[in-house]
């Protein structure tokens, strides 16, 4: 299970850092999402995997940490919002800058280049 | 258990919350007044909390009574709330500039500003490491919304790249998270200290490895060399009072440097003591020469005052790689000064460039200006307090953190970059001031003037460099005192968790 949920993080980072460096807004959101979903695994993770454990004390031997619980549905909230303004900023730059480009503008090809001319 | 800590977090919030309520929303003289009451009101309480804290020591409050380390907790000590009244003072001056008329240029300004200030507070003055998480999200969720205030294709260039490095920022900050609760199985600063003096040797090395991830994470906030591009656009696309109230956003970044690197991996560290101070001293060195370029290449005067930041930002991690009570004690007092000055000069930068009608703030030659001598004044108060020239408050910062270096390589290093960066930025300024100033072309002058409400604005945050000179030396009593109490983290440890709790007891 261990290795598993370690290699489902570390195959979400890498797509998400992957698809954050690209130049166009969009692939940029849906990185830092996936980046997002990496952190929330960790952090379940942090408090150890415990399998059928509870969080109520007194109610079985085997206790699962609820803290971790606790800290990954603050990050769930907080990244959604974020998410959720960074797509509305980004449909706001596609509309104020005439482009996808994280930069504002799109960078100078060889047929651009001929076209100016 | 005193009420009052609370206060600063407490008091912006329901501000905001009642400025958005209909009868005062639909009312722009009633939204300006509320918000400018409301920050008075916040001075005033932060600066009693100081007095109070001052005679009582490191104090705490424990939310909904839960008592540390289970609980969320708040810790008041002289440094913080110093933090806390910083922030108070340099938000009334930006909100009494912004009620000039820049808060009409887009909806929603007065309680985006004060859901910042809440989420400033709330960074200063927490106990807890997933709490200050929260609250850095609280400050850059308003700070993305006041970026884009007004509007504009600068601004939202600047604030697309803004949005997304934080947001990988604090992907990184929760990864470390993850790691250091873990490993330490806790997440309030005090009890992380306790569990990092004790930590087995196994874990030793994921530990390290989640608090360098950390150091990122306030590299980017603070903006230091690898990490401070998005300085420089960011500062000088917002309007200005947002910019004034950004100048104190990189100083939490240093401030949160300061505290984990002091508290956490202090000298009681074992193995990790001052991990990171191997790291911030050559970065803090390069990122103040890095900024006095700037400053010397800087086309506009806002970039050049966002580059002055840059250097502030530098000089503070510089000195808090020297883990002294020197040190320390110099950088509130440089804190404190350098953020009053630096964000009087952007609300300067804004003034200026409006009376020169076209030219702006660009510093090319322009039209005469309608105020030459009263803002020449202002100008050349900021100038000589940023560049540290007798006699006003930054003659003072740069003596404190000349002194603050103690051994001879750290004097060379320290002193040479220091020194030479004041020269490039009094070459700076020079430049910009006689361009700005002198080289005008044509007699007529606008017909822009200050209003009385931006005058009071920019001499409220000017006046600190006099007093703060003027007082020097009460200052430095409180500063040194802040540091004493900030290093001596075995008292404060025994305040928080209870007496019982020793250092090196068994794991």
């Amino acid at each position: 299970m261990e290795s598993l949920l370690a290699g489902c993080i570390g195959f979400l980072t890498a797509c998400g850092v992957f698809l954050m460096l690209r130049g166009r807004t969009f692939p940029v959101v849906v990185g830092l999402t996936m980046l997002a979903y990496a952190v929330n695994l960790f952090l379940f993770s942090s408090g150890r995997l415990t399998l059928q454990g509870a969080a109520v004390l007194g109610t079985t031997d085997n206790y699962a940490d609820p803290l971790p619980q606790a800290l990954v549905l603050t990050a769930i909230v907080i990244g959604f919002a974020m998410t959720a303004y960074l797509v509305i900023l980004a449909i706001r730059a596609r509309a104020d800058l005439g482009n996808d480009h994280v930069d504002g503008k799109l960078p100078e090809t060889e047929s651009s280049r001929k076209e100016s001319r | 258990m005193s009420h009052l800590i609370i206060a600063p977090i407490l008091l912006p919030i329901f501000t905001a919350l009642l400025i958005m309520l209909p009868p005062i929303h639909y009312s722009p003289m009633r939204r300006r007044w509320v918000s400018m009451v409301s920050t008075v009101i916040l001075l005033i309480l932060t600066v009693c909390l100081l007095v109070q804290t001052q005679h009582t020591g490191v104090s705490f409050y424990a939310l909904g009574a839960w008592q540390p380390p289970f609980g969320i907790i708040l810790v008041a000590d002289i440094f913080s709330v110093s933090m806390v009244c910083l922030t108070s003072f340099l938000a009334l001056g930006a909100i009494c500039y912004g009620s000039a008329g820049e808060d009409e240029r887009g909806s929603f300004f007065h309680p985006l500003f004060q859901f910042q200030l809440m989420g400033i507070n709330g960074a200063f003055l927490t106990g807890d490491l997933f709490n200050l998480f929260v609250f850095f999200e609280v400050l850059l969720i308003a700070s993305y919304g006041l970026l884009v205030h007004a509007g504009g294709k600068n601004k939202t260039k600047a604030a697309v790249h803004y949005v997304v490095l934080n947001l990988a920022g604090s992907a990184v900050f929760l990864f470390s998270l993850g790691i250091l609760y873990g490993t330490l199985g806790t997440l309030n600063i005090a009890d992380m200290a306790v569990q990092v003096a004790k930590l087995p040797p196994e874990n030793v090395m994921l530990v390290k490895s989640g608090g360098l991830l950390l150091l990122i994470v306030f590299a980017l906030k603070a903006a230091i060399l690898p990490l401070q591009f998005w300085l420089p656009a960011t500062y000088s696309a917002a309007s200005p009072p947002v910019a004034a109230l950004f100048a104190v956003m990189t100083k939490i970044g240093t401030y949160s440097l300061l505290r984990v690197y002091t508290t956490i991996f202090g000298e009681q560290a074992g193995p990790l003591a001052g991990m990171a101070s191997d790291w911030l001293w050559p970065l803090g060195l390069a990122t103040i020469m890095l900024g006095a370029i700037g400053v010397l290449a800087s086309q506009d005067f806002r970039k050049l005052v966002a580059n002055l930041v840059i250097i502030s930002v530098g000089t503070l991690v510089t000195l808090v790689s020297l883990q002294s009570t020197a040190a320390t004690s110099a950088i509130l007092y440089y804190t404190v000064h350098s953020t009053m000055v630096c964000g009087a000069l952007f609300l300067l930068a804004d003034v200026i460039g409006a009376q020169r009608g076209k030219a702006g703030d660009r510093l090319v030659p322009g039209r005469r200006m309608g105020q030459p001598a009263l803002l020449g004044t202002l100008f050349i108060v900021a100038a000589i307090a940023v560049a540290g020239l007798p006699p006003l408050s930054g003659f003072v910062g740069k003596l404190m953190i000349l002194q603050a270096a103690s051994s001879p390589l750290q004097q060379i290093l320290l002193w040479s970059v220091i020194l030479l960066s004041s020269l490039m930025v009094l070459i700076g300024l020079s430049r910009a001031g006689s361009i700005l100033f002198w080289r005008v072309s044509g007699n007529e002058a606008g017909p822009e003037r200050m209003l009385p409400l931006q005058t009071f604005a920019l001499v409220w945050l000017l006046l600190a460099a006099p007093l703060m000179a003027v007082f020097a030396g009460p200052l430095t009593e409180l500063t040194f005192a802040a540091a004493d109490q900030i290093r001596d983290i075995q008292s404060s440890i025994a305040i928080i968790l209870g007496d019982t709790t020793t250092f090196g007891g068994t794991p």
